[in-house]
């Protein structure tokens, strides 16, 4: 198929359930009641000239091109800006319309440099179509001055801004107020001087408050706003859909091909979970895909002093096959493991899972969600009885109170983001939500352009489950519970038992906030407004989970929902923000170790026979060892193999030093990964992993949504990972021969019940499908829990708020707390890789100024930080951002590895590391720590690729 | 902190998460059946309860117990 941009109907769609029939150029079409004319043609076919109406972004009515005539009214409306009316006549051309639309772009183009041959939006600008589509064919006016001419801003790493070629329609600023929620850029001048500005006149687009979105670039008309990649290698000719590999909200993007070459990705309008947005990671940071640093070819090694040496891939299986058997022969079948990724795709997750079942013959297989979302597993199962979110992303528009607790949605989720700061700021005449914030930091949601929280509660780190339990306590004291709903859909004697708990006066807010440190009747004003405030959605991330007791926050959280109703319909819910775009995935796919696909238990003797019989092997009924059981277990010198996909345990773990000791006990360490990240330092056996881009599968976002990730090139190393599993297991005995990750999905739907009518053809047809999708459910379930909760009665369960073992004292007074940035992804082994390190070139300590005064230290200095497990060095930046007494870090760079001073301590359920709270002290530096010096040393010997040539 | 003070600070973590529980010590074993591995199992059972929460030590044995018995 030749290119064609994704077709434009002008502007948004009308929900409305009303129809309306109306006569477009003598012919009838019926549309949605509050579409507007140009809307209503498109969809009949009819292409009405228009240059400043988009369908991204309400009509605006100002380029005069989009004009009709309408039998019955006089003169020529915009269509743009005219709602459809029942039995409406109108008419498209005319010779009246077209005179008036070939003069309107007359002027237009009087003022617009005619380099159309060299322009990069050659054969795909709207101006240049519409004057085709208006017969322009001269310019009669003698133009004595014109914008031509003018600089260039070459500032933004991905696109370009040519303020010659603006024709001043003002989409790119109404996308960035719409859809983006920024409001960023600006209209600066009137008339003749009118001029994008991306901010302030100082401004140029990498320092304005511009947050690289892409919504301008993809709603300019022109060049104005344009890729640097179009600029170097010309428009695309091709296109195919496929799903972002950043987080979890999975935003569906068009790459857009030259060959094989990427050209750019743009948000698909058609994608459910995005809906045509997009963020700086998704839309442009893509280029790691081809970075120099990717390993592709197969290599092996001895011991990790020795360099790398490289391989075929044949000798690489038998080799790694080889030393699997001989580790299960000498230490026993339980010393080999396997963590599955949440990078990869359900296909390859589901594999690696069934190599390590079925090959490895025990249970050892985790995931990385054993580090951001396993609590929530735990705790929406025990609570709900499935161990997912509740709704969909759209589902947001239809609430009335957001909560967030724990969760960062600008920078970490930043396109679900935009969707939410849409419906707080109000829209279609409908007041916004409420917002209450439960953070320790000011996130930026807090107060942003037209937002601002109604309450921000600034709690201490570690005491989520108090806050909570403070809050059901005010709801249930002053009987604001929803006893209706309670008693239809939960137990009615858990939920009194629980009610009895909270209702105690330890558990009041003034009681609390000596730990919570939150003011009492902000508390108080926050639970009202929940309980009472109309449909109240709870959104949350890992300053949830990552904690001792973040299974306790997720029920504690279910607790709260179901006591005030707000579960079972659109704009409620329990909604966590998956940190990874298939975490959700690799955790419905069986990479528990625990929980074989669809979370059933492997004591399980049915659900074990089916997968038995399928597979023709015995399954271990016991569970298998989490991840840091793992590194316990290789520390204790029984556990001595570990085949990891997509991970990088090293940075991405709490405790570096633990880790580190762990592999280091280990005598078969298997990375299949894009590069040589930290945890290959200690590998013996490298496999080239394939990107995102270069595979066929399945990715599952944070809203059950399973969607189809599509090959748009070939593998640069060869063979998509799902080939390197199974050819891996082939080695090992196993009788594999999938031909195609259709195939694989067709087994997980065979064996897992939620999945039951998946197949690659009906999310073809589909475009994505939201799980159960069962015989009840054929076309997937947006919303869950709607009739009765999945387990039959909601469960309540008594959460009492239990401190965590990290204290601070005289040595480590502070509190660090760690999170992300919108440029970055995880470890940043992605996004290191991209122009993106521009906005982050390293992680940053973030201090309030009282701390930092009373240690001397000031915004740009080298800090040391300092915990009982370990030191690292990195520059503080002073902020009020953080409370007195808290400081703050992300964990993208490994020259940092702020995961040396998080601690061994853990979430009581599931083992999910308590990230959240580490005691620290931070004392001004001179330069690296004596870890960060030997760890530079191990990386690059670590590193050597042995360039010998055998004698031949 | 060796991997059996691990095994001991966990359970007594569990135990003191489920002592709202109704039946507290049925719920930490059924727990620990659940999720830990028949390693871990083991090395508990072999450390005896020495360092647990009462809670936490009634678990190990009566896991222990049926354990044997099975």
């Amino acid at each position: 198929m030749t290119y064609q941009p994704q077709k434009d109907f002008g502007t948004p769609e009308s929900r409305s359930e009303e129809a309306v029939t109306l006569t477009i150029d003598g012919r009838t079409v019926t549309v949605p009641a509050g579409s507007s004319v140009v809307r209503a043609a498109a969809e009949q076919g009819t292409s009405i000239p228009k240059l400043c109406a988009t369908d991204n972004v309400k009509s605006f009515g100002s380029c005069r091109l989009c004009l009709v005539e309408i039998d019955g009214r006089r003169g020529t409306p915009a269509s743009c800006t005219t709602p459809v009316e029942p039995g409406m006549v109108v008419r498209t051309q005319t010779p009246h319309l077209a005179k008036l639309r070939k003069g309107v772009m007359e002027l237009y183009i009087s003022d617009h440099p005619l380099d159309c041959l060299t322009c990069a939006a050659n054969g795909d600008c709207e101006l240049q179509d519409q004057a085709g589509a208006v017969g322009l064919r001269d310019v009669r006016y003698d133009v004595q001055a014109t914008h031509l001419g003018q600089d260039k801003d070459h500032s933004n790493p991905y696109f370009d801004f040519d303020p010659s070629k603006c024709i001043a329609c003002s989409r790119c600023i109404r996308a960035c107020d719409e859809v983006q929620g920024t409001f960023a850029l600006t209209m600066e001048g009137r008339g003749w001087d009118s001029k994008i500005s991306a901010g302030l006149a100082s401004d140029n687009f990498l320092g304005s408050e511009c947050v690289s979105c892409g919504a301008c670039v993809q709603a300019c008309p022109t060049a104005t706003l344009v890729e640097k990649k179009v600029v170097e290698v010309g428009t695309p000719e091709r296109s195919v859909v496929t799903t972002c590999a950043y987080c979890g909200v999975g935003c569906t993007f068009r790459a857009e091909m030259r060959g094989e070459q990427l050209v750019r990705m743009v948000p698909y309008k058609d994608g459910k979970a995005n809906r045509g947005h997009s963020c700086v990671k998704g839309r442009f940071a893509w280029g790691y895909a081809q970075h120099q640093e990717r390993i592709l070819n197969p290599m092996i090694r001895k011991s990790i002093s020795d360099p790398w040496r490289e391989v075929e891939w044949d000798e690489a299986f038998a080799y790694t096959a080889s030393e699997l058997k001989r580790i299960s022969e000498k230490y026993g079948s339980h010393a080999l493991g396997g963590i599955t990724s949440s990078r990869c795709t359900n296909e390859e997750t589901f594999l690696v899972q069934k190599l390590v079942r079925a090959g490895f013959g025990n249970n050892n297989v985790d995931t990385c969600a054993r580090v951001c979302h396993s609590p929530t597993g735990y705790g929406l199962k025990t609570t709900f009885g499935t161990s997912a979110g509740t709704q969909d992303f759209d589902s947001v528009e239809d609430s009335d109170v957001i909560l967030i607790i724990g969760a960062n949605p600008t920078d970490a989720h930043p396109v679900f983001a935009s969707r939410m700061k849409r419906r707080l700021r109000g829209q279609d005449r409908r007041p916004g939500a409420k917002l209450i914030v439960i953070d320790p930091r000011r996130t930026d949601i807090v107060r942003s352009p037209h937002i601002e929280a109604q309450h921000h509660l600034p709690l201490r780190p570690g005491t989520n489950v108090a806050v909570l339990t403070a809050m059901a306590h005010v709801i249930v004291t002053e009987g604001l519970a929803d006893e209706k709903f309670i008693n239809e859909r939960c137990d009615w004697d858990e939920y009194s038992h629980w009610a009895e708990f909270v209702s105690q006066a330890r558990n009041s807010p003034e009681n609390l906030q000596p730990v919570t440190l939150v003011d009492p009747e902000e508390l108080r004003a926050a639970a009202r407004l929940y309980a009472t405030g109309g449909n109240g959605a709870i959104y949350y991330g890992l300053g949830v989970t990552e904690h001792s007791q973040g299974s306790s926050t997720v029920m504690a959280i279910a607790n709260l929902a179901m006591a005030t109703g707000n579960i079972g319909r659109r704009g409620v819910g329990v909604n966590p923000l998956r940190g990874q775009n298939n975490v959700q995935g690799a955790c419905d796919m069986g990479s528990f170790p625990h929980e074989l696909s669809g979370y059933r238990h492997v004591s399980d003797d049915d659900a074990r026979r089916l997968f038995e019989d399928d597979w023709g092997v015995s399954l271990d009924p016991e569970p298998g060892l989490r991840i840091p059981n793992m590194l316990d277990a290789a520390v204790d010198g029984v556990f001595k193999a570990l085949y990891c996909q997509g991970e990088d345990i090293l940075q991405s773990d709490p405790n570096t030093a633990h880790v580190s000791a762990g592999l280091a006990a280990m005598e078969c360490v298997i990375v299949h990964d894009l590069f040589l990240n930290e945890t290959a330092n200690y590998a013996h056996i490298f496999l080239p992993g394939s990107t995102f881009l270069e595979k066929n599968g399945t990715f599952t976002n944070a809203e059950r949504r399973i969607q189809p990730v599509r090959k748009v090139m070939t593998p640069m190393n060869g063979l998509e990972d799902w080939e390197v599993t199974q050819a891996l297991a082939q080695a090992m005995g196993l009788d594999w021969n999938y031909s195609h990750p259709s195939e694989i999905m067709d087994e997980i739907a065979r064996l897992t019940p939620t999945f039951a009518g998946v197949s690659f053809d009906r999310l073809d047809e589909a475009g994505s499908l939201q799980w159960p999708v069962n015989a009840e459910a054929p076309n997937g379930s947006p919303i869950m829990h709607v009739d009765g909760f999945v387990r039959g009665k909601g469960k309540f369960v008594v959460t009492d708020y239990v401190p965590t073992d990290e204290k601070t004292g005289p040595r480590f007074p502070l509190l660090l707390t760690t999170g992300r940035i919108l440029s970055h992804y995880n470890v940043g082994a992605q996004t290191r890789r991209t122009e993106n390190v521009v906005w982050h070139p390293e992680d940053l300590l973030e201090i309030h100024p009282i701390d930092a005064e009373d240690r001397g230290i000031k915004s740009g200095d080298w800090v040391n930080l300092a915990s009982r497990a370990g030191e690292t060095t990195l520059r503080a930046t002073v902020t009020d951002r953080v409370a007195p007494g808290i400081v703050y870090t992300t964990f993208h760079h490994a020259v940092t590895q702020a995961n040396v001073v998080t601690t061994d301590y853990s979430d009581w359920a599931t083992n999910c590391p308590e990230y959240k709270v580490t005691a620290v002290q931070i004392s001004a530096s001179n330069g690296p720590t004596d870890w960060q010096e030997e760890y530079e040393a191990l990386s690059t010997r670590a590193r050597r690729i042995s360039t010998d040539i055998p004698a031949g | 902190m060796n991997s059996v003070e691990r095994l001991v600070y966990m359970a007594n973590q569990i135990a003191t998460n489920l002592a709202t529980d109704g039946t507290p010590v049925a719920a930490v074993a059924d727990h620990i059946q659940q999720f830990w591995d028949p390693r871990m199992k083991q090395l508990i059972f072999a450390h005896g309860t020495e360092g647990l929460s009462p809670v936490a030590a009634a678990a190990i044995r009566k896991l222990a117990k049926s354990q044997n018995a099975a």
